[in-house]
Formats: C-alpha cells, sequence, structure tokens
C-alpha cells in the first residue's frame, strides 16, 4: 500500500516534471552508465541547466500551442 | 483483447454508446427549460471513449498498422535527454500540457453567443473525425521520421517550395496568435487594478524562482514551485487590498493603449533576457496552475452540477451576433478552433512528443486521446460560459459601439435582444467579482473568469470569495498567455531569422546580438502593431482578430491532414484515405469559405475590402463615421481594413498553393505500385 503510495508520488513528480520539459534525471545517469561509460556524466545542476536552456534557448524550442 | 474473441466484449461498449446518444438528445432536442450542465459532459465523455475504443483503433490497425515491434525514435536514439523512452501516462501529461492552451477556453466562449448546442456538437463531432485524427496522424508520421517536425515533413514528402510556404504560413500564424493573446489579456486587465497588480506581480516572483533554481538551490523545481504559487495566491490578496483602496487603485489602474505599449516592451525585454531568469519558472508556474484550474474546474462541474442559462440556440446563429459577425458556417468553425482542431498541435505532435514515445502504438492513447483531453477542456469551458446570465454575457462581450457605453444603455439594449438584465443586475456582478465595471470585457477570458468563479465559489463558499475566484481565474489565463508571448517571440525571432536569413545571410547568425536584437524588433512590431490596431479600432479588436486566428490555425490543420493523406497515398494505404481527406477537405472548405467573405463580403461589418471601401468613400465626402470619432480615426479604419485583407490574402494563397502541391504529388504517386513515402526503414525494438 504505501509501496504502492510512494510509486504514484514518484510516477507524479516525474510527469510533472517532464510537463515542464525536465526528463528523469536518475534515468539519464542510468543510460550513461550502461550504455556510455566512458563519457562524463552532468550533475543534476548541469543537467538541470542544460534541459533548461534546450527547451527555450535554441530555436528548435517547441512553439507553444494557442 | 487478445484471447477474449467473444463478441459479448461489445456489449459495455454498446450501452456506453446508448447512454451518449441519450445524453445528446438531450443537449440537442429540450428546449424552453435549462438543462443540466452534467448532460452535456456525459454525451461527450460517452461519446470520447466508444470513438477511442472503436474509431482510433481502426485507425491505429488498419490505416497505420501501427507495429509494437518497431523502434521508435526514442529507443534509436535514446540519449536521456532529448530522446528518452518514457512511460505513456508520464508522456500524456507531457503532451497535453503542451496542447492545451488559452484556445480551447476562449473559443467555445465566443461560439456561445449562438447558444451552446451549435458549439458543443462541432466540439465533440469535429475533435472525433477531424482534430485527433490530425493529433494522431502527425504523431505517427512524425515518430516513423524520427521525430521531424511537420515543415520538414512537408518538405520531404510534397517538396521544396511548399515546404517553404508552409515555414512561412507558420511564421504567420505566430504572429497572430501572438497579437490575439496579448489582446485577451489587454482587454482582461484594462482599468482593473486588481487583474494588472497580480499580473504584474507574477515578474518579480518568476525572477526570485529564477535566481533560487539557478544559485540557490540549483534545479529544484518542485519546492519553489509549490512557493511561487503561495505568493501568487497572496498577490492575488493583496491585488484586492490594492483594488479597495482608492489612491493605490488608481496608481495601478490603466487604459487598454497603455497596457498594450507595456506588453509591448515587456515581450521584447523577456524575449532577449535569459531564459532561467523569467520565461522558464513562470513557464512551471503557468504549467502547474493551468492543469490545477483544470482539474478544479472539472471537480467543480461535476459537485455543483449547475444549470446552463444560455438558450441552446439564440437569435444569432443567422450570423447577425455582437461578439462576432458571421453565420454559422462557415464562422462557428472559425471560432471554435483550438476545441475541436487545432492546427497548432500538428507542431507539437512533431515536436518534442515523438521523440519520447516509448513504442508506436501509444501514439494512440498519447495523440488521439490527448487531443480528446483538451475538447473536454473545451466542452468545460462551454459550460462555464454558458452557466452565467445570458444577459451578463452578452453585456460584457459586446462591442460599446453595439451596446452602447453606459450600464443603463447595454442593460436596455441587451435586454430587447430578449436576454433580460437590469443595470443593477451588471452592477453587482461588477461588485461581486471586484472590478468597477464589466462592460466591453471581450476576448473570453474575462468570461470564463466570471463562469470559472461561479463554479469554484460553490464548491468552496466564502464571504467574498467570487472576487478572489474570478482574479484567480484572470491570473491563471494572463499567466500561460504571457509565457505564450515570451516564447513565441523568442521561437518567431528565430523563424524570422531563418526566413530573412535566405536573403541576408548576416541575419541568420543567431549567437549575434545584433541579428538578435534586429529579429526580436521585428517580430515584436509585427504582433505589436495588430495588438495596436486591436486596440484603438474601434470597430477591431476581437470580433476581427479572433476569426483571423481561427482561420490561419484551421488552415494549419488543413495543411497537416494534406501531408497526411499524401502520405498515406505514397505508403500505398490508398484504400483509408478518406480518414484524413474528409477532414481536410472540410477545413479547405471552411477556411477558403470565411477567407472569401471576410475579403468580399458585401456587408462592411464581415467584409474588409467592403469596409475600407464604405470608410474611403466616406473619407472623400468628408465625412466621419461613427465609430471613429475623426478624420485619423477613420483613416485607421481604412488602414486596418487593408492590413487584415492583406493577411487573409496571405493565407488563401498558403492554402491553396499547399493544396496545389498536395495534389501534384498525390495524383502523381496514386498509380506507382511501390511506396515512395520518405520513411525511416525499419528497426526492430533490440531484446531487452
Amino acid at each position: 500500500m504505501f509501496n504502492d503510495l510512494s510509486r504514484l508520488g514518484k510516477y507524479l513528480g516525474q510527469a510533472a516534471r517532464l510537463m515542464v520539459g525536465m526528463p528523469d534525471y536518475d534515468n539519464y545517469v542510468e543510460h550513461m552508465q550502461t550504455k556510455h561509460p566512458d563519457k562524463p556524466v552532468m550533475t543534476y545542476e548541469e543537467f538541470f541547466r542544460e534541459r533548461q536552456e534546450a527547451r527555450y534557448g535554441g530555436g528548435k524550442g517547441s512553439p507553444r500551442c494557442c | 483483447m487478445k484471447n477474449n474473441n467473444s463478441p459479448l466484449r461489445h456489449i459495455p461498449w454498446l450501452v456506453l454508446a446508448v447512454i451518449g446518444a441519450c445524453a445528446l438528445g438531450v443537449v440537442a432536442l429540450r428546449r424552453g427549460e435549462a438543462i443540466n450542465a452534467l448532460w452535456i459532459v456525459v454525451a461527450a465523455i460517452a461519446i470520447y471513449l466508444v470513438a477511442y475504443r472503436y474509431y482510433s483503433l481502426f485507425i491505429a490497425t488498419r490505416v497505420m498498422e501501427l507495429d509494437p515491434r518497431r523502434a521508435t525514435p526514442a529507443v534509436r536514439n535514446n540519449d536521456g535527454l532529448d530522446y528518452v523512452p518514457t512511460n505513456k501516462h508520464i508522456l500524456f501529461g507531457h503532451h497535453f500540457a503542451a496542447i492545451a492552451g488559452a484556445g480551447p477556453l476562449v473559443g467555445p466562449v465566443l461560439a456561445a453567443q449562438m447558444g451552446y448546442l451549435p458549439g458543443t456538437l462541432w466540439l465533440i463531432a469535429g475533435v472525433v473525425l477531424a482534430g485527433a485524427v490530425q493529433d494522431f496522424m502527425v504523431l505517427f508520421l512524425s515518430t516513423r521520421r524520427n521525430g521531424r517536425s511537420l515543415g520538414d515533413m512537408v518538405r520531404e514528402e510534397m517538396g521544396r517550395i511548399p515546404g517553404t510556404i508552409a515555414l512561412f504560413g507558420c511564421f504567420l500564424i505566430m504572429i497572430i496568435i501572438l497579437a490575439v493573446l496579448a489582446l485577451i489579456v489587454v482587454k482582461a486587465l484594462a482599468e482593473s487594478p486588481w487583474g494588472i497588480f497580480t499580473v504584474m506581480a507574477t515578474i518579480p516572483i518568476a525572477m526570485f524562482m529564477g535566481l533560487y533554481m539557478r544559485y540557490i538551490r540549483p534545479g529544484r523545481i518542485g519546492e519553489i514551485s509549490i512557493v511561487g504559487v503561495l505568493l501568487l495566491l497572496g498577490s492575488i490578496w493583496l491585488g484586492g487590498q490594492i483594488a479597495a483602496d482608492p489612491e493605490w487603485s488608481k496608481a495601478f489602474s490603466f487604459t487598454g493603449i497603455q497596457i498594450t505599449w507595456m506588453l509591448v516592451g515587456y515581450g521584447f525585454v523577456a524575449a532577449v533576457l535569459p531564459v532561467w531568469l523569467v520565461l522558464a519558472p513562470r513557464d512551471y508556474l503557468s504549467t502547474f496552475l493551468k492543469i490545477g484550474t483544470i482539474v478544479a474546474l472539472a471537480i467543480g462541474i461535476l459537485i455543483t452540477m449547475p444549470d446552463l442559462k444560455m438558450p441552446a440556440l439564440t437569435q444569432f446563429t443567422d450570423g447577425t451576433g455582437p461578439v462576432w459577425k458571421g453565420g454559422l458556417f462557415p464562422f462557428l468553425f472559425i471560432t471554435i478552433a483550438c476545441g475541436a482542431v487545432s492546427g497548432f498541435h500538428a507542431l507539437i505532435s512533431s515536436g518534442t512528443t515523438p521523440k519520447l514515445l516509448d513504442n508506436e502504438t501509444n501514439a494512440r492513447y498519447i495523440g488521439y486521446g490527448g487531443m480528446l483531453m483538451e475538447s473536454f477542456v473545451a466542452i468545460m469551458a462551454m459550460v462555464a460560459a454558458s452557466v452565467i446570465e445570458p444577459g451578463v454575457y452578452f453585456a460584457m462581450n459586446s462591442p460599446a459601439a453595439i451596446v452602447g457605453g453606459d450600464v443603463a444603455a447595454v442593460a436596455q439594449t441587451v435586454s430587447s435582444w430578449g436576454f433580460a438584465i437590469t443595470p443593477e443586475a451588471l452592477q453587482a456582478v461588477a461588485k461581486d467579482i471586484g472590478e468597477t465595471t464589466v462592460l466591453a470585457r471581450a476576448g473570453g477570458a474575462p468570461t470564463l473568469a466570471v463562469g470559472i468563479a461561479q463554479i469554484l465559489h460553490h464548491v468552496l463558499p466564502g464571504e467574498n470569495t467570487m472576487a478572489f475566484w474570478y482574479h484567480f481565474a484572470i491570473l491563471f489565463e494572463a499567466l500561460f498567455i504571457l509565457t505564450a508571448v515570451d516564447a513565441g517571440t523568442r521561437a518567431g525571432r528565430f523563424m524570422l531569422q531563418d526566413l530573412l536569413g535566405s536573403f541576408v545571410p548576416a541575419l541568420k547568425r543567431t549567437e549575434s546580438w545584433t541579428a538578435n536584437l534586429i529579429a526580436t524588433a521585428g517580430c515584436v512590431a509585427m504582433w505589436g502593431y495588430l495588438l495596436y490596431q486591436g486596440v484603438i479600432d474601434p470597430l477591431g479588436g476581437i470580433n476581427t482578430l479572433w476569426p483571423l486566428f481561427g482561420i490561419s490555425n484551421q488552415m494549419l490543420a488543413g495543411i497537416a491532414l494534406m501531408l497526411g493523406t499524401v502520405v498515406l497515398i505514397k505508403m500505398k494505404r490508398q484504400r483509408y484515405i478518406w480518414v484524413t481527406l474528409l477532414p481536410a477537405v472540410w477545413l479547405l472548405i471552411c477556411t477558403t469559405t470565411a477567407g472569401f467573405i471576410k475579403l468580399f463580403d458585401p456587408n462592411p461589418a464581415v467584409g474588409f475590402l467592403a469596409l475600407a471601401d464604405k470608410y474611403s468613400v466616406a473619407l472623400q465626402a468628408g465625412q466621419v463615421l461613427a465609430p471613429a470619432k475623426d478624420i485619423t480615426q477613420m483613416q485607421h479604419v481604412i488602414f486596418n481594413a487593408y492590413t487584415n485583407a492583406t493577411l487573409t490574402g496571405l493565407f488563401l494563397f498558403v492554402v491553396f498553393s499547399i493544396l496545389f502541391y498536395a495534389l501534384k504529388v498525390g495524383v502523381s504517386s496514386w498509380g506507382s505500385k511501390e511506396r515512395t513515402d520518405k520513411e525511416t526503414p525499419f528497426q526492430a525494438v533490440p531484446d531487452a
């Protein structure tokens, strides 16, 4: 029961973060460790800034809807 | 569904379909007595669910042949950043937050002038057959093309020229959208010290959040967003104190023109500031507030089960309505726009979402399902607009040129249309929501805010909470509109640099400050000009700009559906092209008819050229026609009419040239035996 609740909480947190364009950091770290163990892994702060810049900064940013 | 092939499994769906049909029957046929909002909600949900279960499944398995073994872009290019296979429910949230905006909220409110019935029917039928199909189709196409954008796909499948024309069309749409959104804010905040204070307060709050996330506790979105929302609620309370104080309220009262200049200045500054300082944190606030308010509204409607006071049909179905001019066909469809079909979703469905899709088969849930959800938001907006007194609705949304400028005159005119209202009642509403007047608050947002305030006020009763909820709703809309203005100006700047860069290469350098400032200023000047003319032009405003916006938005949807049709032909699935062809044809008929009517209708209240003509003739004779007050205003009216006519002409040019290329490519690939589409080759999902 509490396990389920904490899982639900985690999902909601992930969903809320992705809504503002922030993918899951743990998933990123896991991906880097399994697929690219030779490459440096960004810290959470670097990851946060990189994603923020990617969402709003570049020309490829997704335009907002009406 | 795997081993349950018994026909019995359809029975619950049949029951649901019957329930939906009955509810819809009540909505459509009951006359003369108020019906409960729940009928509309039940009809919509039942039909959405049945359409999702059957029609979207048909599209997924037969038309698209979605393949669970095919690796999606997220799986192929997984980098933990842009491409991430994401749980489908989490992705649904992301996609929905990206597509939901002011459009589905404002369109139905404006459409309510014809009564709730026509709008509701189109919201339900349109989303099931056109809007959700478009979102789903574009998501599918983009997923099969490594997450390419709509413009890229048009270029690849139809050719370079239509690709460039589509890009140009997107830029025009962006400008119109920014102008019309900003106009909604101006209309809501003019002479409203409470409203403008809370909206201004969002800027320091966002900056505080931005600094906090940058330097104090980097990247902690959750905690600071909660603090931000609390600060916002505090600013609404403080705004109430300011509005109550005679001196402070004077300091925060601004005319529409003053607010226009503030917005233009703000748009320019905000678009060149670093994103982490204002744009990103305010986007967090507006996203969470948007989702929260939508959920609260849904719960509120379910709990209060309000009666609809607006009649099912009003006499304005004949096209003489005060809120916007034009007959049911095509202008109802143009006005509703986003809640039924939205071309903008094609940009989202070919933007971030396909890069996050973990399995192709989930495109159905995300694309089709997400749009159904958006349409449901529009249904709630329709309910919110219909629960307020029709007399109040028309008093708020009619321009002073038609109904008069003071409460007594407005009450008399509106009552003469059959929507009985007294001047005292209008003043009482204004007092309830903590404003000095409710007159001439066109644009949908204030009306919606009154509706939301009424619903939430019933759920959470208390002294004077109506005014609080009204300003909460205004803030919620203004917040995401400002975010859109900011983000849109940025995106528009890059588009402009891209377009101009073809002629002056130096302007293409996005890192150059000069090029950056020139393009930003150009972009702000364009929407700022349209906004300004909407504010000063006594005939202009929402009733001119909203149809332009609707035409452009539906036109983009038409382009997306034409692309879908062409690709289905190239994929050799032409048996099924009616799935995209029928909605595409319908949208083309609507947008081109509306465009031609807007250009050439002999009635000056509808046709731009007739309007320009009428005022030019009067100007030459030295006359001043109301509502213009002097020669300069006469010239404004004429110039604006020509500007709007030019824009309409450009839209028609875009839509006809894309149609030309779609026909050309479609016809030439019809007979070929081989598939000629540019799909990324199949790659199987790696074994886990």
